[in-house]
């Protein structure tokens, strides 16, 4: 039973950071329908800034605290600022093109982003400060969750609470919402898209950062290609709960963190990812739209 | 018109092997020529470069002192990028410049790939860290010669440390489902097996980039394994020596040479202390790799770097070679290398029928406040 226990929680926290990333792709998908592949790369982006940020204020003595609090903060902003860029330099301009066309422009920001990261920092590995101290409380069950663990679910629930208040009740939100559903009908009753496609960009990128700081720091080391693996199972999570919709992307991600843990811990890790996408293919085929995705009617 | 092309083809590749023969030749009388393959540019570069300096710090060395029976060496330096889809236009470029003999080439898929092309002109190849063991193993190659061990000699020398010095009876085998890591892991679960000592309690892959190994960790604890035995390179093993430490496990960490890298300690930090890793011998305490180390201090004005000594070493035992037969003939060069000790940085050495090394071996390593010390 305590076998159990340990692979849940292992499942869950890997599920945690999927969603975070999971989202983004979910929410950018849902608002203009495209599949921005260079989301994997803002979340590396958000651990290299954090990395950056957390190595200098540790040189200058701050509070571990403080430490975590800067970093994160910091690394949301540069990653958003970065999300935001990629949008209105390689997605705007392509906005009325064929739908292929932004996806290969998603696909060049990856690569021109990762090549980026590699020549202006480094290609080998850096060593990622252990940001999330060993709580002494939780020494007593630490050999079944450990402190980063708890920290990192406790930090995805608390984000996940403030992301849906966003979109639920707030202006924001709700042209967010209003843009989703019909992007003209939004401009008609006076919502300005652009800014709504920016904003949705720079949250999305704000929680791939946070997901970036709190991953890198729990398996302590970072280089310029973490971000792709993590980001197509975090769009493999997305499209498992129904692309576009944000609360299947949360189940998504933790269906498949779970999927992945009990299959290493029963099974065997070799089929960890077999599991997960014959998972994903029995889910399409069932559902074609996810587990939480609305059937797309077409207009006419 | 199947027929009428193959026989144009034939006519022009002839045509362009005579064209390039005849030069080759006509050269062939002044100098010796050393290829030199690997990867000198790309993000394995770092492998391959210290090769080159190695190859021309012992050309320069054997040139200032008259040649080899007056002949001096000339280098042909070519780049694989270790590809195999490359090395086999690097292998034929040196065979058509003239090149008598080759220094390389470094990784083990690019060697592969170019051998049968040196084979087919019976010019020698010398590898200072192709480690694959079906190179020599297989006999395909005859004309196959390597200054390191290959890799099922690393996993014995682990094996034995684990159940000799150590005394463990339950290990765990974890790779990391590449050529290297899971070769490695493969011999080292067949020593294992065939000792009859110790008990594989598992044997599994981890996928490399994944962003979390607690649960393969889970199930190294639940195995009640004493030692877990790892294959594959230093990014993963951080992570699971992590991990490892997070979930609170007193398993004895193992891998191989792949893991003993600086990189490794400098990634895992204080959750590397008490692993081992095994890696080529330390060869600290043999005059001739004081000497080639400081050569390369004075020429080049840095730090060698991954496999200079046994680049250094086969580039001494080749041209002992030639020194003694007279000739660079195959038959002639083999003869020597298997009969005739040769004073190298990495030992006192001669090649096996096969053509491995004998008297290079692997050491097993321990981290010790942040640095790799070597067990004896």
């Amino acid at each position: 039973m305590d076998y159990f226990i340990e692979l849940l929680f292992s499942g869950l926290t890997r599920g945690s950071i999927y969603a975070l990333i999971a989202l983004g792709y979910t929410m950018v998908y849902g608002i203009i329908g495209l599949i921005n592949f260079a989301h994997g790369e803002i979340y590396m982006i958000g651990a290299f800034t954090a990395f950056i940020v957390a190595t200098v204020l540790s040189i200058y003595g701050f509070p571990l605290l403080a430490i975590i609090v800067i970093a994160g903060v910091a690394a949301a902003v540069w990653s958003s600022a970065y999300g935001y860029t990629i949008e209105k330099i390689a997605y705007k301009p392509l906005r009325h093109a064929p739908r292929l066309s932004p996806l290969i422009s998603a696909i060049g920001m990856s690569i021109f982003l990762q090549n980026y990261v590699l020549l202006a920092q480094t290609s080998d590995f850096l060593p990622f400060p252990a940001l999330i101290p060993e709580f002494e409380f939780m020494e007593p069950v630490a050999h079944i969750v450990g402190s980063s663990d708890l920290v990192i679910l406790i930090t995805t629930t608390i984000v996940m609470l403030i992301l849906t208040y966003i979109i639920k009740f707030t202006r924001v939100g709700k042209a967010m919402r209003a843009t989703a559903q019909d992007r003209t009908m939004a401009m008609l009753v006076g919502i300005n898209v652009n800014q709504i496609i920016s904003a949705t960009f720079i949250i999305g990128s704000a929680l791939a950062a946070i997901g970036g700081l709190l991953i890198a720091s729990h398996i302590g080391q970072i280089n310029f290609y973490i971000g792709f693996i993590a980001g197509i199972k975090a769009f493999t999570a997305a499209v498992l709960g129904g692309i576009g919709s944000i609360p299947g992307a949360v189940l998504g991600s933790l269906v498949l963190g779970l999927t992945e843990s009990f299959a290493t811990g029963y099974v065997s890790s070799d089929y960890e990812d077999v599991f997960a996408f014959s998972l994903l293919v029995l889910i399409l085929i069932f559902k074609p739209s996810g587990l939480l995705g609305k059937a797309e009617t077409k207009k006419v | 018109m199947k027929l009428a092309l193959s026989g144009k083809f034939v006519s022009t590749a002839a045509c362009v092997m005579m064209a390039l023969s005849v030069p080759a030749m006509g050269i062939a009388g002044d100098t010796i020529k050393f290829g030199v393959a690997g990867p000198h540019s790309g993000d394995l570069a770092s492998y391959g470069l210290p090769s080159v300096n190695a190859a021309k710090i012992v050309a320069k060395q054997v040139n200032d002192a008259g040649g080899i029976n007056g002949k001096m060496i000339e280098l042909l330096i070519e780049d694989d990028v270790c590809k195999p889809e490359i090395a086999t236009n690097t292998a034929t470029k040196l065979a058509s410049e003239g090149a008598e003999v080759v220094l390389g080439h470094i990784c083990s898929g690019a060697t592969k790939a170019a051998l049968p092309i040196y084979k087919d002109k019976g010019i020698l190849v010398m590898s200072p860290s192709a480690t694959n063991p079906a190179l020599t193993q297989s006999g395909d190659y005859p004309n196959f010669f390597r200054t390191i061990a290959p890799d099922d000699a690393q996993a014995e020398v682990d094996v034995n440390f684990v159940l000799e010095k150590l005394g463990y009876t339950k290990i765990a085998v974890v790779h990391d489902k590449g050529d290297y890591g899971k070769g490695f892991a493969e011999f080292a679960k067949k020593f294992l097996e065939e000792s009859g000592k110790a008990e594989v309690v598992l044997f599994e892959g981890v996928t490399p980039g994944a962003v979390d190994y607690s649960a393969i960790v889970l199930k190294i604890r639940k195995s009640g394994a004493e030692a877990v035995i790892f294959g594959g390179y230093h990014p993963e093993a951080s992570k699971i020596v992590g991990q490892m430490k997070k979930k609170r496990l007193k398993t004895t960490f193992i891998s191989d040479d792949g893991v003993k890298d600086m990189t490794f300690i400098k990634v895992a930090g204080k959750n590397a202390e008490g692993a081992y890793a095994s890696g080529p011998q330390d060869n600290a305490s043999n005059p001739l790799s004081k000497v080639a180390i400081e050569a390369h201090k004075a020429t080049f004005n840095s730090d060698h770097g991954a496999f200079y000594e046994n680049a250094y070493s086969a580039m001494l035992a080749m041209v002992n070679a030639i020194k003694m037969a007279g000739s660079t003939d195959l038959a002639a060069l083999k003869k020597v290398l298997q009969t005739e000790k040769v004073e190298t940085p990495v030992g006192n050495i001669f090649f096996n029928e096969m053509g491995d090394a004998v008297g290079v071996g692997f050491s097993v390593y321990q981290v010790q406040d942040g640095k790799f010390v070597e067990m004896k």
